[in-house]
């Protein structure tokens, strides 16, 4: 079905995405301009960002690539502002700019490891809150979901900077859905399993002994596809959401029951 | 704009029909395409609903059953693969209030009522429906908890408690189907303007202020936000979503 501005479930509005240069970011990017929304591609690969946003031209979206780096107060706010420039206002927001951590027991992480997590991961997910409030506030209300993580709910061992950043994303999600209830602003986040993205194999090193471990944890016995995140990401974006807020919605096949 | 599904061919049905959230999820399966069976106790309200969506031009089904006898529930089973031949997607969604009660004081009877209806009335039609998807390999179950699974209120102790036990039955369930191909979740409804909430309001079980103040979002739910919400946990979309309470509850919870 091609974009298109009348039909959908985001029919005529705009969103910005980061992290947005591959994975869950892109898909779900493109998610959002084929239910109508007009697109904001952010990412630090502006080239990431460029192939994105041509994707969603070539299903007869409208896309906006911009270079962000969210742990840059100025870069957030800069990228925020050429949106509306470009597009009028802001809708919907999807702060899914993301690292993963080294592996290894927590007295092993060095000091810039834990610093670097936390600072893309939450700080991150706060710059991006912090200024898209604002702006969705003066346009009568939005919907924003930031990505956690099935680490943001449980548990796995040797990832404590992950956990705790991604813990810290359902904190920060629930107390700023609280603010923001009564203003028509709802506030969510997603909570992926083991989702088949470049990440991920960075994560297993995309060996199939890599990959057969992490599958093993799934009970649905497969990875999920981004483009599964994706259509949760969109619902709750969607006005078939709308007394849906302040929860992170665990999408994961199963892994964390 | 909600989503448009296209469940045409398949087959929901729905227990607590007659009114409320179970009608407005009921209407909102038709209007999607799918052939729809409504359950209630309450055979005259859920008949006139079900005639109503005939009238309209929906393929449906109505049913008397109480869910808390498993032998009527099997039979509502049977029922609905005898008209419709298979089933594809179930909202359990029959339950019941009780007046609010000291702790202390509550009698046994209440608590095996509000237990019989909402915690084993889910069980039994979760179990019969798996009869049928298992053989199937394939369906999407939907149990309704209630904000009153994922917390607690003074007074509400036997009604809080059977609302807990289905989440855990959602779970592990759903750990066990979820191999099988079917996605079994649980939707956890806040304070939504339906006959049962204007109920506790009239019987002053509810304060109607106090209620709208409790909610972050500053207003109560609507039906269809609930049926939107189960009809999404429904859809192909949600395929990777197993186990999960989904709270629609205007932020109640998240405190």
């Amino acid at each position: 079905m091609p974009a298109s501005e009348d039909y959908g479930r985001l029919a005529g509005r705009v969103a910005f995405v980061t992290g947005a240069a591959s994975g869950i970011g892109r898909t779900t990017a493109l998610a959002f301009a084929r239910e109508g929304a007009k697109v904001a591609v952010a990412d630090i690969d502006q080239n990431g960002n460029q192939d994105t946003a041509r994707m969603i031209e070539e299903v007869g979206g409208q896309a906006l690539a911009v270079r962000c780096d969210v742990t840059r107060s100025e870069d957030v706010q800069a990228a925020l502002a050429q949106t509306v420039e470009e597009f009028g206002h802001l809708d919907i927001a999807f702060n899914n700019a993301g690292a993963e951590q080294q592996p290894g027991p927590t007295a092993d992480i060095t000091e810039e490891e834990w610093d670097r997590i936390i600072t893309v991961n939450l700080r991150g997910a706060f710059l991006c809150l912090k200024y898209e409030i604002p702006l969705l506030l003066e346009r009568g209300g939005g919907a924003i979901v930031n990505t956690s993580s099935g680490a943001g709910i449980k548990v796995f061992g040797r990832g404590a900077a992950y956990a705790a950043a991604k813990h810290g994303v359902v904190g920060l999600t629930k107390d700023a859905a609280l603010d923001y209830a009564a203003f028509n602003l709802r506030i969510n986040a997603i909570c992926p399993g083991i989702i088949d993205t470049e990440m991920m194999d960075r994560f297993t090193g995309g060996t199939p002994e890599g990959r057969d471990r992490v599958i093993a944890q799934e009970p649905i016995g497969r990875m999920g596809k981004p483009e599964e995140i994706a259509d949760a990401v969109v619902w709750l974006c969607s006005d078939a959401a709308s007394f849906v807020t302040g929860h992170a919605l665990v999408a994961d096949g199963g892994q964390t029951l | 704009m909600n989503p448009r599904y296209d469940f045409t061919g398949q087959v929901a049905l729905v227990t607590g029909a007659s009114s409320g959230m179970g009608l407005a999820t009921a209407q909102a399966f038709a209007q999607a395409g799918a052939a729809v069976v409504l359950a209630d106790i309450n055979s005259d309200a859920v008949g006139t609903a079900a005639e109503e969506m005939s009238a309209a031009g929906h393929q449906v089904l109505s049913l008397t059953c109480d869910v808390s006898s498993e032998d009527q529930v099997a039979a509502m089973i049977d029922q609905t693969t005898a008209t419709f031949g298979r089933l594809d997607m179930a909202f359990n969604n029959a339950g019941i209030m009780v007046p609010v009660t000291d702790a202390a004081d509550e009698k046994a009877e209440q608590f095996d009522r509000v237990n019989l209806v909402n915690y084993r009335g889910v069980w039994a039609s979760m179990k019969h429906e798996l009869r049928q998807m298992r053989n199937q390999a394939s369906g999407a179950i939907v149990n309704c908890s209630s904000l009153g699974g994922l917390v607690g209120n003074p007074g509400r102790a036997a009604y809080h408690g059977s609302k807990h036990g289905i989440i855990g039955l959602t779970k592990s369930a759903a750990l066990e189907y979820a191999p099988r191909g079917i996605r079994i979740n649980a939707v956890c409804p806040g304070t939504i303007e339906t006959p049962m909430v204007a109920d506790m309001i009239a019987n002053n079980q509810l304060d109607a202020s106090e209620a709208v103040a409790n909610q972050p979002i500053g207003r109560l739910g609507r039906a269809d936000e609930i049926a939107a919400a189960v009809l999404w946990l429904c859809s192909p979309g949600a395929s990777l979503i197993i186990g999960v309470a989904l709270p629609v509850d205007g932020g109640y919870t998240a405190r």
